[in-house]
């Protein structure tokens, strides 16, 4: 029996190839999505992984001075105190353009390191003293040692996959010279064997500080907020595919109703049934489950390279472009193809199993639909409701998503009932009998296709969201690199001597030479890097303050306040008038807050005399320069033939603003990418939902054809209606679209990034987009329309006199 | 002539012929009921004669316009302008309230007439049902408003395939009595294809189908 | 995890290395280094100090050690130099190596730690005078080699100790220019054997009070071994009638070499040729997955000595980046004594 019921189920699937196609590319699509997604963000994290693992990160405590780079001679101090330390010296190095950061460790005492033991393995292994002596080697990833092999003036290059992407692995020695750091320790590792009764830290090297390996902040936990926000892109992506699924599910169930009405007539039980078409439904689930892998591993592979770059760009996190097959996203797609399936099959498998044995075969009633609408309508407005409460009353990402969830999915469910009220209203207003007859269709063919509107809903509203969101960034980001970047020219010297060397030869040739001091403190938010700055009409000028008290940059210059960026101040909820301690005994009044896009890390900034009170000896090696900028090139050149300095130590303004802004572009390519899928995912449910309400579409039809309309009218109406419900359900994306964009950038942004946003509006964008949107819905709507235009008479005739 | 069939011929696609040589005309205020076999063809003629479907042979000459050279746009004016149809099921529109049926064809043809669509209304006993969607109609009920949308158009010539073939006696009865009573009124001419010899003896003529011609 | 990176970085233990160039990469070429060569004045306390010219050297220090509880323990405090390059520089740049083991050994257990540092940024180094060996807070420093204070440390103990001198130095081979193979490999060795020792050994449980003898090595070359050699079994025996004895054989494929210089209470010396000492394992113990020879029978006709050397603690394994065996021992048969044994190669 089970035989025959099963060939009975698929002789449907043979009848109805499109349907089934349909389907299957529904759950492709929506597993496709969202395994990209996963898959690129099991990608980084296991990057971030490998890296750790490479590199020995996180599992040591280290040693520290919160003023700047340890000297030897300290490590040396507490080596012989006893202290099993190993010593690394670390920064970026740019090359040829390109930014790699270098890692020096003392090869003869920091731990094993994959990378070397795998050199140390191969065919030819290099002579060890060739390793700790001059030039040395430099460790890199093969991609990377391509690049490099074209420089001039580096050591010898040896290949490792065990060495993370853009980083440059070597000895200690080899490091001082490439990073112009001779003697100077970036940290120093505390090895897990230490010798009976060493003396205490604070008794030997009272300015380090000890951070345990614990409470570092590391590229995993950076980025968190980057993968999920791209975790949110793959849902939505996953829920817009599963209308798809939803729509085709539905309609294979209605036209199967009556065969299933025979068998049940034929002695199959229900409960029977509804087992064979979960069984079904299983089957095809990991058929386009399958697909949607291999879908998705191909899209991951084309995203991960931008992703990548993003990620070192933004948090310089070590990420491979380097796409590889994990399980545990493969497992996890597979499931999300059947859980949907289901979850889209549910209801249909529902009504299915309640369908008495004796009701008609016909379609369902779409008339009372109206009913539902409002139904929906109710649920819809009290889960926008109800996200707005979570995002209110609970802090964090999460409930930022959570509510941005709720007002999303709450429109999409009030769509069909703003959509047939509009209608009924314009169908009111209509004077000509075929314009009426357009509306009143309109409306019939609502609940057929609302499914699919609220997936263009969602794509457009997101669309409109994130592009606000992105632009509105953009366009905050330059003004504010305006006021950030006032100098014309940025100098570094090679060091302290040479630093003052270069600001007294400007100082009679520029307008103003502005020291740069840094130092790196640590704060219970994670690191906290303290400037220093001169009193500089600059800075008053145009630093770009978001909360300030009276008299902020007086009270700066007179030691007595301190300025901290807008990520500090939200993060630690510190403004102005509270108080800061930046390190034992410096506690300083915060007088205003600063905006500091892109930074990851908190920031403050205190007078020079402050700094040098807190963290003597820090660097002067940087300096901005404020001069006429029609001198700044020849400015810049004079200054490096002066100093024999290396070209990219004194870098122009124009230049240092459109790199700045390239990181700022790379980073939403992968948005943008998924925005665009997105979109093409919901035009996808429309064509999808047209074709399946084909066949309900010819009884409507054929009586108009009938009375005098011709086909090819009547495809062009169809054209028309189908660009009509897009444009609608477009006009109601826009605002819902606004709505979600400020709950980007005033809510999701400063949980993820630390800052807030100001909103603009960019109406041409909106245009643009609802231009897309209705060359979307007509392409949908271009096949059944054709299909009508060459649909022979006797179709169309049959419906008049057959029994259906 | 109001109505002229000369010598049509029509094949089923993949060639199966239906109609061999059929000629038929009918005049002004006439009404003929075509007859016969299922299958014999019948409702082909008859969609032939409303310009529904092309033809293969022959000619169909209505209110003077020969149908073979006319394509899709003017067959729809023709259809538009000339006929109404009133089809055994799914006369009606399913979006449109039975108002808007029944006045959809005149306003389509430009010749609404307000006091003549309430009259029809009130005679097909319309009245109460004018605000309620076809779907919510009984089938008699259904078969009335089409009656009703046909006539308001004021038709020359109004074709009825099967008008009663989905009703009950009683239903069929009625609607039958109020189409024939509003065609004599407003002299409008009927072609009815039906398979009952007794509704067929209530027409002016009878034409039977058979083989592909009429006998 | 760190052995790794160490036996790559001193081309130490590489199996290949093993087979090529003999135990520890001692067999190597000496390109660039220098050779030693006879008749070799030595000048102190110049001598004292390091020779980065050589390509490896090392202040060797064992003691044998009585506690106050009257049980035997030794110490050992080693440090290497390892040169990748006949030459000193400043910093990190510094090709010297610096290699310190330390060890303590009771009846039951040995203890040991091992340091690693590069010369250069003074975490290691030895300076002639005054007279200080370090490696991080390990040292051996006095005004010169005669008294020095000893320290040590590992996660499990540490020792402090005074060391006294109360003979001369003596010179093996043909003053001090010892022969290692019979193709000639040689190196320059001399000794302080003459050591009193007090002090305090730091153990997980105890502190113990110690006194005893301790003897101080010195030796560097650039190619001590031949390229056939591929290990050696070191002893230096104190008799309790005063007389000393320094004996090696080295293990090779075309046969042992052995050595030995016979040492009086005065500090006379008799160098003792190839052959004259015979060493037999009598029986081996299961260390760290090997079999080593903890009993042996000595024998030197020219001294009538036919003695059993046995290890006070057969496990006293050097577990360390290159391993080997050292540890105290008792001397039984014609004379009585106590003294160390170093075993490598096994």
């Amino acid at each position: 029996m089970t035989g025959a019921v099963i060939q009975a189920l698929f002789s449907h699937w043979r009848r109805h190839k499109l349907q089934l196609a349909t389907l299957l590319i529904g759950i492709a699509l929506a597993t496709g999505l969202w395994s990209a997604v996963q898959a690129i963000n099991a990608e980084a994290r296991a990057s971030y992984q490998r890296a750790s693992d490479q590199l020995a990160l996180g599992l040591y405590d280290e040693l520290r001075d919160p003023s700047g780079t340890i000297p030897i001679a300290r490590y040396v101090t507490l080596r012989r105190a006893g202290w099993q330390v190993a010593a690394v010296l670390e920064g970026p190095l740019r090359l040829n353009g390109r930014t790699v950061q270098v890692m020096g460790v003392d090869m003869v005492a920091y731990p094993a390191l994959p990378a070397v033991t795998q050199i140390e393995q191969s065919e030819t292994p290099p002579d060890p003293a060739d390793m700790l002596t001059a030039p040395g080697h430099l460790l890199t990833s093969p991609e990377l040692a391509e690049v490099l092999k074209a420089l001039d003036g580096l050591p010898p290059i040896l290949q490792s996959n065990a060495v993370p992407p853009d980083l440059i692995l070597t000895d200690i020695g080899v490091a001082e010279t490439l990073l112009e750091k001779p003697g100077r320790i970036s940290r120093l590792l505390v090895l897990p064997e230490q010798p009976r009764g060493i003396p205490r830290l604070s008794d030997i090297a009272p300015e380090l500080e000890r951070v345990e390996a614990s409470s570092r902040l590391d590229a995993a936990q950076l980025t968190d907020s980057f993968h999920l926000n791209l975790t949110a892109f793959g849902l939505l992506s996953f829920a817009v595919g599963l209308f798809i699924v939803h729509g085709t599910v539905g309609l294979a169930f209605a036209q199967r109703r009556a065969m299933i009405r025979t068998l049940r007539a034929l002695g199959v039980s229900m409960r029977r049934l509804v087992w064979m078409i979960m069984a079904e439904l299983t089957l095809l689930a990991l058929i386009g489950g399958l697909l949607g892998l291999v879908l998705g591993f191909l899209l991951a592979g084309a995203l991960l390279p931008d992703v990548a770059a993003t990620l070192r760009g933004l948090y310089g996190a070590p990420v491979d472009g380097q796409m590889t097959l994990q399980p545990q996203w493969v497992l996890a797609g597979l499931a999300m193809a059947f859980a949907g399936t289901l979850l889209a099959s549910g209801q249909a498998l529902f009504r299915l199993s309640r369908m008495p044995l004796l009701t008609g075969a016909g379609l369902q009633s779409w008339r009372g639909a109206e009913n539902g609408h409002r139904t929906t309508g109710l649920i819809g407005l009290i889960l926008i409701a109800g996200g707005f409460v979570v995002g209110y009353a609970f802090e964090g990402l999460i409930a930022g998503f959570a509510m941005v969830g709720g007002i999303l999915t709450g429109a999409a469910l009030i769509l069909p009932y703003l959509l047939s009220l509009a209608l009924s209203a314009f169908q009111r207003s209509a004077s000509r009998p075929v314009a009426q007859w357009v509306w009143a269709d309109m409306q019939a063919q609502l609940p057929g296709l609302s499914l699919a509107l609220m997936a263009l809903l969602l794509a457009l509203a997101a669309n409109i969201g994130v592009g606000t969101m992105v632009s509105s960034f953009r366009l905050t980001f330059t003004g504010w690199l305006d006021q950030r970047l006032t100098s014309e020219l940025y100098v570094t010297a090679a060091d302290n001597r040479q630093g003052q060397q270069i600001a007294q030869w400007l100082d009679p040739q520029a307008d103003a030479v502005l020291p740069i001091r840094s130092i790196e403190l640590a704060h219970k938010t994670g690191p906290l890097f303290l400037y220093g700055i001169v009193d500089h009409q600059t800075y008053r000028d145009h630093w770009p303050i978001i909360a300030s008290s009276d008299g902020v940059w007086d009270r700066l210059h007179a030691g007595k306040a301190v300025l901290i960026n807008e990520q500090l101040a939200r993060r630690s909820d510190l403004w102005p008038g509270d108080a800061l301690t930046l390190k034992e005994g410096h506690t300083l009044t915060i007088a205003g807050v600063y905006s500091d896009y892109g930074n990851p890390t908190g920031q403050a900034i205190v007078s020079m005399p402050q700094l040098d009170r807190i963290a003597p000896g820090a660097d002067t090696r940087r300096f901005g320069i404020r001069l006429d900028p029609e001198r700044a090139t020849e400015m810049a050149q004079a200054l490096r033939d002066q100093f024999d300095l290396p070209r990219q130590a004194v870098v122009q303004q124009a230049a240092m603003k459109a790199q700045s802004l390239a990181i700022f572009e790379k980073t939403f390519v992968v948005t943008s990418a998924l925005n665009v899928l997105t979109l093409g995912v919901a035009g996808f449910a429309i064509l999808t939902s047209l074709l399946t309400l084909w066949t309900q579409r010819l009884p409507q039809i054929a009586p108009v054809w009938a009375l005098g309309l011709t086909r090819a009218q009547l495809a062009r109406l169809e054209l028309l209606r189908s660009v009509l419900l897009a444009a609608l359900t477009a006009v109601l994306a826009l605002p819902l679209g606004l709505v979600l964009a400020w709950a980007l950038l005033a809510v999701i942004n400063v949980q993820a990034f630390g800052w807030r946003l100001p909103m603009y509006l960019f109406p041409l964008d909106w245009a643009y987009l609802f231009a897309l949107t209705l060359l979307a819905a007509f392409v949908a709507a271009a096949l059944p329309a054709l299909r009508l235009l060459r649909l022979p008479p006797a179709d169309l005739l049959r419906v008049f006199a057959n029994e259906r | 002539m109001l109505l002229t069939i000369d010598r049509v011929q029509k094949s089923y696609p993949g060639g199966r012929p239906v109609l061999r040589d059929v000629s038929l005309t009918l005049d002004q205020g006439q009404t003929l009921a075509l007859t016969g076999e299922s299958g014999s063809g019948k409702s082909t003629l008859l969609n032939l004669a409303a310009a529904l479907d092309s033809f293969d042979g022959g000619e169909i000459t209505l209110s003077g316009t020969a149908l073979s050279p006319l394509d899709d746009a003017g067959r729809a004016t023709l259809r538009r302008q000339c006929v109404s149809l009133v089809f055994q099921q799914f006369n009606l529109i399913p979006s449109l309230t039975v108002a808007q049926n029944l006045t959809f064809h005149a306003r389509l043809a430009g010749r609404e007439d307000a006091d003549w669509t309430g009259q029809l209304a009130e005679r097909l006993g319309l009245s109460d049902l004018l605000t309620r969607f076809p779907e919510s109609l009984s089938g008699g009920q259904q078969q009335r408003v089409a009656i009703g949308r046909a006539m308001a158009a004021r038709p020359k010539l109004l074709l009825a395939d099967e008008p009663t073939g989905n009703l009950d006696e009683t239903a069929s009865a009625t609607v039958l009595d109020l189409m024939l009573a509003l065609v004599a009124d407003t002299g409008a001419a009927l072609l009815l294809v039906t398979h009952s010899q007794s509704i067929a003896g209530r027409l002016d003529r009878h034409a039977h189908l058979a083989g592909g011609h009429i006998a | 995890m760190n052995v790794k990176i160490w036996l790559y970085i001193l081309f130490l233990l590489l199996p290949s290395a093993l087979r090529a160039q003999g135990y520890g990469g001692l067999g190597g070429s000496a390109e660039g280094f220098d050779i030693p060569q006879p008749g070799y004045q030595f000048e102190f306390p110049r001598d004292h100090g390091p020779h980065p010219g050589f390509r490896i050297e090392w202040w060797y220090l064992t003691a044998n050690l009585t506690g106050e509880d009257g049980r035997d323990y030794g110490i050992q405090w080693t440090l290497f130099r390892s040169a990748l390059k006949p030459l000193e520089a400043e910093g990190w740049q510094s090709p010297q190596l610096w290699m310190g083991h330390a060890a303590v050994t009771t009846p039951e257990t040995h203890y040991f730690a091992e340091r690693l540092s590069r010369g250069g940024i003074g975490q290691a180094g030895v300076t002639a005078a005054p007279f200080e060996a370090w490696v991080d807070e390990w040292h051996m420093r006095g005004a010169d080699p005669s008294s020095v204070a000893l320290s040590a440390s590992g996660a499990e103990f540490a020792y402090d100790l005074t060391l006294t001198a109360q003979g001369p130095l003596v010179f093996h081979g043909d003053a001090g220019y010892s022969v290692k193979s019979s193709d000639g490999q040689a190196s320059y060795y001399y000794s302080q054997p003459f050591y009193t020792v007090e002090g305090v050994l730091h153990l997980p449980d105890r502190d113990v009070a110690v006194t005893g003898q301790g003897w101080l090595d010195r030796e560097w070359s650039s190619q001590p071994l031949a390229a056939d050699q591929s290990g050696w079994d070191w002893f230096s025996l104190s008799f309790d009638d005063g007389d000393k004895l320094m004996a090696f054989r080295l293990r090779g494929g075309r046969g042992d070499f052995t050595a030995a210089t016979w040492i009086s209470p005065d500090g006379t010396t008799t160098p003792l040729p190839d052959g004259s000492v015979s060493f037999t394992p009598l029986d081996t113990a299961r260390v760290a997955d090997r079999d080593v020879p903890v009993q042996w029978h000595v024998t030197l006709p020219d001294q009538n000595l036919d003695v059993e050397v046995s290890a006070i603690t057969p496990s006293a394994w050097m577990g360390t980046r290159f391993e080997y065996w050292e540890g105290p021992v008792t001397v039984s048969g014609s004379h009585q004594g106590r003294g160390y044994l170093e075993m490598t190669g096994y």
